[in-house]
């Protein structure tokens, strides 16, 4: 048994004392036309610490990758899944990387760069192009025409693009909001003066309309009727403090989801409509006038007067363009 | 049947002399090299994860009703598209997995090309005769993030209905012909365009994936044409190239980094929570929440969205120009303006239009380094202005108050970035010290009599790679010795 070990041992010395003699480098043969032949330095670094490193982060590798195959099949819960696969692949990457430092040959080549752009190939590049057009009489005639062909033909390739989408036209303006039409909330159930507490707020969707589209939903706040802070020509359709403005920022498109509305006196700061998303912050008692922030307009009013058992009811439509702006929104200026 | 795959290959392709130049390819060492070959390995990941990812996706606005396993959406009336990713992540096997390691190889992917490209910036690596690639590394960037927004817009969550809503208004905006550009990228008005949901499918599952993988393979051919550069050293020149052979040194080592890659991602992915998309519920145009992030490459536009005064040019009653087109979209396209321009800046500033092998170190030229600590600075306060509803959150820092200090910011900021930059940068030069390094000079005493004595020179490890080409005048320059 030790007899065995000791050959072992020695055999294991023997390779390992040959392996490290330098070897001579088979594959460069010199005198390759026009490429000097590679300056390489080589040193051998093998020990048998650093492949025992290996061979470990190699088992290790094995073992973590065994253990997500059994969790998977067992028990796939995420976080170990995450750490058996991960662990696995960590440890192959570390197995890797200690043979490529400190088990291969370590070899540093010195290799000259090849010369770019050679004025003769250049030459002759251009004079081959040019041969092409020998005995052509109306070459700029020709290459004229073919360019005007080529550019139309590209035009009449990109045309058809202008079908992926509808036109414009209208789409833009036209909202669910009608006179007439009752203010309901998400269940269904029509919003009346009662739901809408001095500052809270409700969201309400156009009745029997659709509520995923930008020009639907409306966010409903009340004021007492003296804060209202706009002259007497625009405080139509604010039946009893209760103001409907649209819910889609006029900046970028997000839902206009807080409402700062001091609780103590005095009120600084004002209450206001603020969007989420960029700041854009909207002045409840002037109308949606900006107070803060990128929105270049107002936020859009939807007048509103009273039914006969206190439901919400739309009085026309949104005062300005609701949702984002395009080249085209109508803005009314120095009305305020 | 094949005893020797050499002879096999060769004797039918003819390739053992490419294969042999190919296994003894120099790749000249250095930390920063690697980090282009880390974006290479996220996107690997990215393909990976993606492929099955895509077989469990259903691309689809259709509303159904939620009836899975996770109580508190029971009954909610969602896309299909969220339903089957809330279904993926929740109750397919290893499917959180994979959806949380793709999210986070998209994050690396993106922050190591950006990484790799100020490394190219501030080493001078783009100039000739690598500006063509510099150009294909830029347009890759720019693929890159866009194709990140799509992906996490397909989960039709409500944050990502929220990116959706204001990518859609900053198309909108767009002067004159916005309406109709974002008419035809979505189909119709966004949400209800139902055919948007196969158009970002197909560009974020084939199209956009061709696309770099295109630009990927003709960056690295290009790369294998004129070789790494590489730091000035020891035998190393403007001529030759210095460096680890592929095989076996590189390779392995190589491969050890896209194996490390993809573990730290499928760690991060088992361990760390991206985008919980159960928890925010499906997008309505009406829901908005509080304090919401984009992916971090898209940090600088939600900043740069916030700070922008509220200007809207209006010619009569007619709107020109929606605000969000300013900082959503004119302010990426100059910023990435200027960086496809940069080699031809340089080039002007830097005279004589030779072929660059070295690199320079940031220091070696003050006025390029200078110049994109600006640039840099001038996206990163966007970027930062990003996190002003943390902050606000948070902390309880007024809103308003942050935005203007970012408004400031984002006009004064690059100047005094670039005076600052200035001085660190020519003062490196001329001291050569390095900042990480410890200090360069003589170790000085001082005696009982008030004089100096030299000790000897400092032996701490105090210059670069570059050193034994510096000049040595300025090296030796006495320095106190309590610095």
């Amino acid at each position: 048994m030790s007899g065995r070990l000791r050959d072992f041992l020695l055999a294991r010395v023997a390779t390992r004392v040959l392996r490290r003699l330098p070897d001579v480098e088979p594959a460069e043969r010199p005198g390759e036309p026009g490429v000097p032949p590679p300056n390489i330095e080589r040193e051998l670094p093998s020990s048998a610490g650093a492949e025992r490193a290996v061979l470990a982060a190699l088992a290790l590798a094995t073992l973590a990758a065994a253990a997500f195959i059994v969790l998977y099949v067992a028990f796939p819960d995420t976080q170990l899944l995450g750490l058996s696969l991960g662990l696995s692949l960590v440890a192959f990457a570390v197995a890797l990387v200690v043979a490529g430092k400190r088990v291969v040959p370590q070899e540093t080549a010195v290799e000259e760069r090849e010369d770019f752009g050679d004025a003769q190939r250049q030459e002759e590049v251009r004079a081959i192009v040019r041969r092409g057009g020998d005995g052509i009489s109306r070459r700029r005639m020709l290459i004229g025409a073919a360019g005007a062909a080529g550019a139309t033909i590209g035009a009449a390739a990109l045309v058809p693009a202008a079908s992926l989408g509808p036109r414009v036209g209208d789409r833009l303006r036209q909202s669910p909001w009608r006179p007439g039409r009752r203010v309901v909330d998400a269940d269904g159930t029509p919003l009346t003066v009662g739901d809408i507490e001095i500052g809270g707020f409700r969201t309400g969707f156009p009745e029997g309309a659709k509520r995923d589209e930008l020009g639907s939903p409306v966010i409903v706040v009340r004021l007492e009727e003296d804060e209202i802070e706009l002259p007497e020509a625009q405080r139509a359709g604010m039946p009893s403090g209760v103001i409907a403005f649209s819910k889609i920022c006029p900046h970028a498109g997000c839902a206009v989801s807080i409402y700062r509305h001091p609780l103590y006196e005095p009120t600084e700061p004002r209450p206001a409509l603020v969007c989420p998303c960029h700041f854009s912050t909207f002045d409840v008692r002037r109308g949606g006038e900006l107070l803060f922030g990128p929105a270049g307009r107002p936020l859009p009013r939807l007048p509103l007067s009273i039914g006969s058992e206190g439901e919400l009811i739309a009085d026309g439509e949104y005062t300005e363009n609701y949702g984002p702006s395009w080249s085209g929104v109508r803005q009314e200026r120095g009305e305020t | 049947m094949i005893g020797d795959p050499v002879r096999f290959v060769d004797e039918r392709l003819n390739t053992a002399s490419l294969v042999r130049k190919a296994l003894r390819y120099v790749f000249p060492d250095h930390w920063s090299f690697m980090l282009g070959e880390i974006a290479l390995y996220a996107f690997l990941v990215l393909v990976g994860t993606g492929i099955f990812l895509a077989f469990n996706y259903v691309p689809s606005d259709a509303e159904t009703v939620y009836r899975g396993t996770y109580e508190p959406l029971r009954g909610t009336p969602m896309s299909e598209a969220y339903k089957s990713v809330v279904d993926l992540s929740l109750d397919v096997p290893a499917g959180l997995l994979i959806r949380q390691t793709h999210h986070w190889a998209a994050n690396v992917f993106i922050a190591a090309i950006v990484l790799h490209l100020v490394r190219i910036l501030f080493t001078g690596a783009f100039r000739k005769p690598r500006e063509i690639n510099y150009w294909i590394g830029l347009t890759m960037l720019a693929v890159a993030i866009l194709e990140g927004f799509l992906g996490y817009s397909l989960i039709d969550d409500l944050l990502s209905g929220m990116g959706l809503a204001i990518a859609y208004s900053v198309a909108l905006a767009t002067p004159v012909i916005g309406a109709d550009v974002a008419l035809l990228i979505w189909g119709g008005e966004y949400p209800g365009a139902t055919v948007f949901w196969d158009r970002i499918f197909t560009v974020h599952i084939l199209i956009l994936p061709l696309l770099l993988a295109g630009l990927i393979s003709l960056h690295m051919l290009i790369l294998t044409k004129q070789h790494h550069t590489q730091f000035p050293g020891p035998k190393r020149t403007e001529r030759n190239v210095v460096g680890t052979p592929l095989w076996p040194g590189y390779a392995l080592r190589s491969l050890g980094l896209l194996f490390a890659t993809a573990g730290v991602l499928f760690l991060l992915g088992g361990l760390v929570q991206i985008n919980p998309v159960w928890l925010w519920g499906p997008y309505e145009p009406y829901l908005s929440t509080n304090a919401a992030q984009p992916d971090w490459y898209l940090g600088w536009l939600i900043g740069g969205l916030r700070i922008m005064p509220p200007l809207e040019p209006v010619i009569g009653d007619y709107t020109l120009v929606g605000n969000a087109f300013f900082m959503g979209a004119l302010f990426p396209l100059v910023a990435f303006g200027v960086l496809y321009l940069w080699p031809l800046i340089d080039r002007r500033w830097s005279g004589a239009g030779e072929r660059h092998e070295l690199l320079d170190r940031p220091r070696d030229n003050p006025r390029r380094s200078a110049a994109l600590v600006a640039f840099l600075t001038w996206v990163a306060i966007p970027f930062v202005a990003g996190a002003t509803d943390r902050v606000f959150y948070r902390l309880g820092v007024p809103y308003d108050l942050q935005i203007w200090a970012f408004r400031v910011l984002f006009v004064v900021g690059p100047f005094l970035a670039w005076l600052v930059a200035r001085r660190i940068f020519e003062d490196l030069h001329d001291r050569d010290a390095h900042p990480l390094r410890g200090w360069t000079g003589r170790v000085v005493q001082r005696n009982a009599r008030g004089g100096f004595e030299t000790l000897g020179a400092y032996d701490g490890r105090t210059r670069g790679e570059g050193g034994a080409e510096r000049d040595e005048a300025t090296v030796a320059a006495d320095v106190p010795a309590e610095r």
